[in-house]
């Protein structure tokens, strides 16, 4: 594994390992010194090309637990707003010497781009592009559902939403199914994407009867910015009918957990009881989310840079 | 006398034992040496520090951990009480890191009084370049500070490659640096046993615990990573 682009690309033994190796990068959040060696000397790049806190920031953070040097880019204020093309920036960043590029875009296939040009020598992570993947924010699901409920295998996971614009949904249900969960996707129709036959997930338009039979919910935003169009006839329409709600997670089993990958809308897809309850680990995804990008920047960065070809299997 | 009775050597049998010799691995300690050199270890420990009150025990992944255990146990069974025993990877402070592949990271476990104070026993295998013992010290660094570190090795297989002793051996081994020492425990590898190749496999130059060979359970000590 030289770059992380899309979940789909994990196989299980490369998931157990980025999860495992997470399981110990979080043992450091109760260290008093918050510091690894591993990465001294190595340059990562967050180039963010779209807006985002909690993901640069645990980037970020994640980079400089383990002593890299941490370049942060955003697209506003630099040269892109002067028209500067991606394979441009990607050349600046490869003078530089940049060992590892942690992109977001807005474009689908972005990061893709990135990793197979040419342009760059360096690992590439997708930090989010576009409506496809966000592989690393599915890793930290995983993760914070196997601390709760152990082996995800034969686990029922329900992710509901906008699934038509979510990349966290795609990366979901491609790394849930490898980890052997049954995953249930439930959205309106309007907001699924036209042939969910590809997909290795069941498909329902109705959440109070996934919610009965569900170990973990995941509600995902209603990406208000991407909607050019009128998916859902009131925002009052969608919450009744997809909203998770107090009436609505007591339909839950007893251990099952409510999960959001943030930012949240309060009231609309999840009320503010929920987000609140003891059930709702959405802050502890975040912190879980610095032990997952530790665990995929250090196996994709700590090793020799000049690969041989035997390597390639070892993530 | 007649050479008639004195019985010649079967001459075929000479050059038949040679090669085998140098390929089947000797054993340099057996379960009851082993089982005895860490009781000596334990006394030792205890005798050093005046008691268990002080010492926190770590073992470095794979095999340490093990014989921290048992070293543990004999403790709890001589003093009547048990002394906090914990593990610790080293795999990030090594510094042969950027050189290799990357690693699986093994598991560390600061006992929960942690080792602010502490005596710490450092407990390996094979103690041979130091470099693991160096990676192990500067990570102790990262943890607290301890009153003092200290280090115990069932085999000390000599060619430091830093300034760094043991304080506890099980037993010295004179070897030259293209033998192999490998330690069996009966936890990882089935039975207990500290053996001896003369060289290493041909189609290994420099053979290095790889996560390959840490999960086929092998730990072979004849590169710069022991």
């Amino acid at each position: 594994m030289r770059h992380l682009l899309s979940a789909g690309d994990l196989s299980r033994d490369d998931a157990h390992l980025i999860l495992d190796t997470a399981e110990e990068m979080r043992s450091l959040a109760d260290r008093p010194i918050k510091k690894l060696p591993a990465l001294r000397g190595r340059t990562v790049v967050n180039l963010f090309f779209e807006d985002s806190t909690r993901t640069r920031i645990s980037f970020e953070a994640a980079a400089k637990r383990l002593s890299a040097d941490v370049i942060n880019f955003s697209a506003k204020g630099s040269s892109v707003s002067k028209g500067e093309s991606l394979k441009d920036t990607a050349l600046t960043l490869q003078a530089m010497g940049a060992d590892g590029v942690v992109c977001r875009h807005g474009s689908s296939g972005a990061p893709h781009l990135l990793a197979n040009s040419g342009w760059l020598t360096g690992a590439v992570v997708n930090a989010g592009d576009g409506t496809h993947e966000h592989p690393t924010q599915a890793l930290l699901d995983a993760f914070t559902m196997r601390r709760h409920l152990g082996s995800l295998e034969g686990r029922r996971i329900t992710i509901v939403g906008d699934v038509l614009h979510s990349r966290v949904a795609r990366s979901n249900v491609l790394l849930l199914s490898t980890l052997g969960a049954d995953v249930t996707v439930v959205a309106p129709p309007t907001l699924l994407p036209v042939d969910m036959t590809t997909w290795p997930c069941e498909t329902s338009y109705d959440l109070d009867a996934a919610l009965a039979k569900s170990d973990a919910v995941m509600m995902l935003r209603v990406q208000r910015e991407r909607m050019n169009d009128a998916f859902f006839p009131s925002a009052r329409e969608y919450t009744r009918r997809y909203g998770l709600d107090v009436h609505r997670m007591a339909q839950l089993p007893d251990e099952a957990i409510v999960l959001h990958p943030g930012p949240m809308n309060r009231g609309m897809e999840i009320s503010a009881e929920v987000a609140d309850s003891t059930r709702s680990v959405i802050v502890e995804q975040v912190t879980n989310g610095v032990a997952i990008r530790m665990a995929v920047l250090y196996l994709l960065l700590s090793g020799t840079s000049e690969t041989p070809n035997t390597e390639e299997t070892t993530a | 006398m007649s050479p008639a009775l004195v019985p010649e050597p079967a001459p075929e049998s000479v050059p038949e034992t040679a090669p085998v010799a140098k390929a089947v691995p000797r054993t340099v300690l057996d379960a009851s040496d082993i089982s005895r050199a860490l009781t000596r270890i334990a006394h030792e420990i205890l005798e050093r520090n005046r008691g268990a009150d002080p010492v926190v025990l770590l073992g470095i992944p794979t095999r340490g951990v093990g014989l921290a255990s048992r070293i543990s146990d004999r403790i709890a069974a001589v003093e009547g009480r048990s002394v906090p025993t914990g593990s610790l990877d080293v795999t990030m402070y090594r510094d042969d890191i950027g050189l290799k592949p990357a690693r699986a990271l093994e598991h560390t476990d600061i006992p929960p009084g942690g080792i602010d104070g502490k005596v710490v026993v450092l407990v390996d295998d094979v103690l041979f370049s130091g470099r693991t013992i160096r990676a192990a010290l500067d990570a102790i660094g990262d943890i607290g500070r301890p009153r003092a570190v200290q280090l115990a090795v069932l085999v000390d297989r000599g060619h430091r490659e830093l300034p760094i002793r043991a304080d506890y051996v099980g037993k010295n081994l004179p070897t030259s640096l293209v033998e192999r020492v490998t330690v069996h425990l009966t936890e990882y590898d089935g039975s207990d046993a500290v053996l001896i190749a003369d060289q290493a496999h041909p189609d290994k130059t420099r053979p290095d615990r790889t996560s390959a060979e840490k999960k086929s359970g092998s730990t072979d000590k004849t590169g710069a990573s022991a």
